[in-house]
């Protein structure tokens, strides 16, 4: 991975879990659903609850990596008035009242929009620590790997079960915090078993040379997350936290993230 | 026009020409600026294989001759050139000649681009292939060589789009494809091709996405123009040996631009010969219900390519407006958005209103109904026949009929007679195709 690695809060977060013996817990949460001060309340409980790294995504009108329980939430922000500037409030609003390293999910296009450098400044002036990428690959990223460079910022790259050993190197190469491991090929979404996929592709980050490796797609219980704990460096929870949030509010939030941090210590620890 | 006054637009290609060679065969990916990959990792292998598999069969004499025997023997080409003396009388007097790919098998240019591509689905051991659609053309194609070629076929169609084209959607499934409505998003063609892309990350294994233009991330651009090739190669040969000379003009419709790419690559290394492209300006791009994406939209990235985008501040994409089904769509391919900024291709609006206006005219002159896409075409080429009759004017040199347009006829007006019907206001009030009609018009 790149240099400047002890700038990056990223790693830092997943560096403190692993000195406690466990795997890292990822949140995610859609920005502005169902409001942004709701966002920031959940972020908040998130990082109370056993969250390590907190996961902010920016709603898209095109989002072809999401499944239906995060395209309806996101959906529903734009529909209520979400723009893209209220991102960096999210941000400002939980990295102001925790400690825990907060990053943003976005689709490259709203990016591109406010200029990769603006953008850039405005997140690290909002005490983001970066950016995950779904749709950009380090091939097309010469501009962000710039700009993370100049304001410190993480840049997490997303490698697959599908990537070539090549694709596999280029992208850990890339990366900066840690290695995003897509665990399925498809899209967000519960799924009721982890694919055994997963831990092959952790596996082959790390012999390209990837410290923290971190899995995402299809993870909603304590139980997967105790199974991933076991091989990668961090666990990466999205679809369910959205529909906790949808169900049962910020309340709701708390108690799953409590319920999922169970399943971080390894049983070898 | 924004990006590519008119006016110097046969300069800076000819500029363009001697500075930099042939702007032919562009491989990808990368269209100055424009193209590459803005993809999810997961999909980059499947991209990889089908550059790969495509680069070897352009390359493949077996495969030459497999496209030229279904070009000929299934699709029925070649299309003619047909005069449009009629016409042209309201083009200011030129000379016009239509491009009929509205002749081919599925009546439009699609099919050229869907058997190449299910050859390379099969050549890649895929047993199923998946396609977006807006009106339904080119998922009736892709059923076509679906079922031609022994393919499992799934088309992703807008829930809205399946109930005002239920005929289209009812010939899809007699070919035996799947059509799957989409209710996501705006549940319009650019949703359609989402539900298909996180179809395909899912299934890519033994899936083939057969996308039905000349967009999207590379090899697609490029790909999907080598299949339509033939329809500027056959022009230029039938325009050559029916009048003896290259044309003054070649216009096209644009929305996702594979027509146009098809006919324009024929000419691009033709400096003398002036380049349209001509956008579906919808109720007139001052009302921002359009689907002018090059005249108005900003560059961005959708679908895997960074092209010209109608896209509002925050980079979210805005719906598009047209009459026509198939040039309703927010994006373009990354080769137009190039020819735009280099300034070799000139790209305008044709509103609604202009588009069927020609539609009117060429029925009733030549006894063809065109589709309403390539109305857009024939009402740019009465734009430029008159523009060019001034120039003759001005300049005293000749007549306006020693001045050629080649007009590219995309696709007939079968699929669109209802919503024509309702526009002229042929219809009874209470029929069920008026209430079909209406729909249509509401695109």
């Amino acid at each position: 991975m790149s240099t400047a690695q002890a700038t990056s809060k990223a790693a830092a977060a997943i560096d403190n879990a692993r000195a406690e013996g466990r795997a890292a817990l990822i949140g995610y949460l859609p920005a502005g659903y169902p409001s942004v001060e709701a966002t920031i309340a959940a972020g908040i409980a998130l990082a109370e609850n056993g969250a390590d790294l907190i996961e902010i995504g920016i709603p898209y009108s095109d989002p072809v990596m999401d499944g239906q329980v995060i395209q309806a939430a996101t959906t529903e922000a734009l529909a209520k008035g979400f723009t893209v500037r209220q991102v960096f409030d999210v941000v400002a609003g939980i990295t102001s009242k925790t400690d825990a390293a907060v990053l943003v999910m976005t689709y490259w296009n709203p990016v591109v929009r406010m200029g990769v450098d603006e953008f850039s400044r405005r997140l690290a002036e909002a005490g983001g620590a970066g950016l995950i990428t779904p749709d950009l690959i380090p091939d097309e990223a010469a501009e962000w790997l710039a700009a993370s460079d100049k304001y410190g910022l993480d840049r997490v790259f997303l490698v697959a079960p599908s990537s070539t050993p090549e694709r596999m190197q280029r992208t850990v190469d890339a990366s900066r915090g840690f290695v995003y491991a897509v665990s399925i090929m498809g899209v967000t979404g519960a799924r009721s078993t982890v694919s055994t996929a997963a831990k092959d592709v952790v596996a082959a980050a790390h012999a390209a040379g990837a410290e923290r490796v971190c899995v995402g797609l299809g993870v909603s219980t304590a139980a997967q997350v105790r199974e991933i704990a076991e091989y990668a460096e961090g666990v990466i929870v999205g679809t369910a936290l959205v529909a906790a949030i949808r169900d049962g509010g910020v309340d709701a939030v708390a108690t799953l993230t409590k319920e999922l941090s169970t399943g971080l210590t390894r049983e070898d620890a | 026009m924004a990006h590519a006054p008119s006016g110097n637009a046969d300069n800076n290609a000819t500029e363009a020409f001697l500075q930099g060679g042939s702007l032919r065969h562009a491989p990808g990916p990368y269209f100055g600026s424009f193209g590459g990959r803005w993809m999810p990792e997961s999909l980059i292998a499947a991209l990889d294989e089908l550059e790969e598999t495509f680069e070897k069969a352009k390359n493949d004499p077996d495969f030459r001759a497999q496209i030229a025997d279904l070009n000929k023997n299934y699709s029925g080409r070649p299309s003619l050139l047909t005069e449009a003396k009629r016409f042209a009388e309201h083009a200011g007097g030129v000379r016009v000649f239509l491009k009929r790919e509205d002749l081919n098998h599925t009546g439009s240019h699609k099919i050229n681009n869907v058997l190449g591509q299910a050859l390379l689905a099969k050549r890649m051991g895929k047993t199923r292939v998946i396609a977006e659609t807006g009106a339904g053309q080119h998922g009736v194609a892709s059923a076509t060589a679906a079922a031609l070629m022994g393919l499992e076929c799934v088309v992703y169609m807008g829930a809205e789009d399946c109930r005002r084209q239920a005929l289209n959607v009812a010939r899809m499934e007699l070919l035996g494809a799947t059509v799957i409505p989409v209710t996501s998003g705006s549940q319009t063609l650019k949703d359609a091709i989402n539900d298909a892309l996180r179809d395909w990350v899912a299934n890519v294994d033994n899936t083939h996405y057969l996308l039905g233009t000349a967009a999207g991330a590379h090899p697609f651009p490029a790909m999907v123009r080598y299949f339509h090739e033939v329809i500027g190669e056959e022009a230029r040969a039938q325009i050559l040996d029916q009048v003896g000379r290259l044309p003054d003009a070649v216009v096209a419709c644009i929305g996702g631009g594979s027509n146009a790419i098809g006919i324009f690559h024929g000419f691009l290394d033709d400096p003398s010969v002036k380049i349209y492209g001509f956008e579906a300006g919808g109720d007139g791009v001052e009302t921002g219900r359009h689907a002018a994406t090059i005249t108005l939209g900003k560059p961005g990235v959708l679908h895997g390519a960074r092209s010209y985008l109608m896209q509002d501040d925050d980079g979210q994409t805005i719906e598009s407006h047209s009459i026509s089904a198939g040039l309703d769509y927010p994006g373009v391919g990354p080769e137009h958005s190039y020819l735009s900024d280099i300034g070799r291709v000139s790209y305008e609006p044709i509103t609604d209103s202009e588009a069927m206006e020609a539609f009117r005219i060429l029925c009733r002159t030549e006894g063809i109904i065109p589709a309403i896409e390539s109305a857009h075409a024939l009402a740019g080429a009465i734009k430029v026949g008159q523009r060019l009759a001034a120039e003759v004017a001005e300049t005293g040199s000749g007549t306006a009929q020693d001045r050629i347009v080649i007009v590219n006829l995309s696709g007939r007006g079968d699929k669109d007679v209802a919503t024509a019907a309702e526009w002229f206001d042929l219809l009874d009030k209470d029929s069920a195709e008026s209430e079909i009609g209406k729909e249509g018009e509401q695109l």
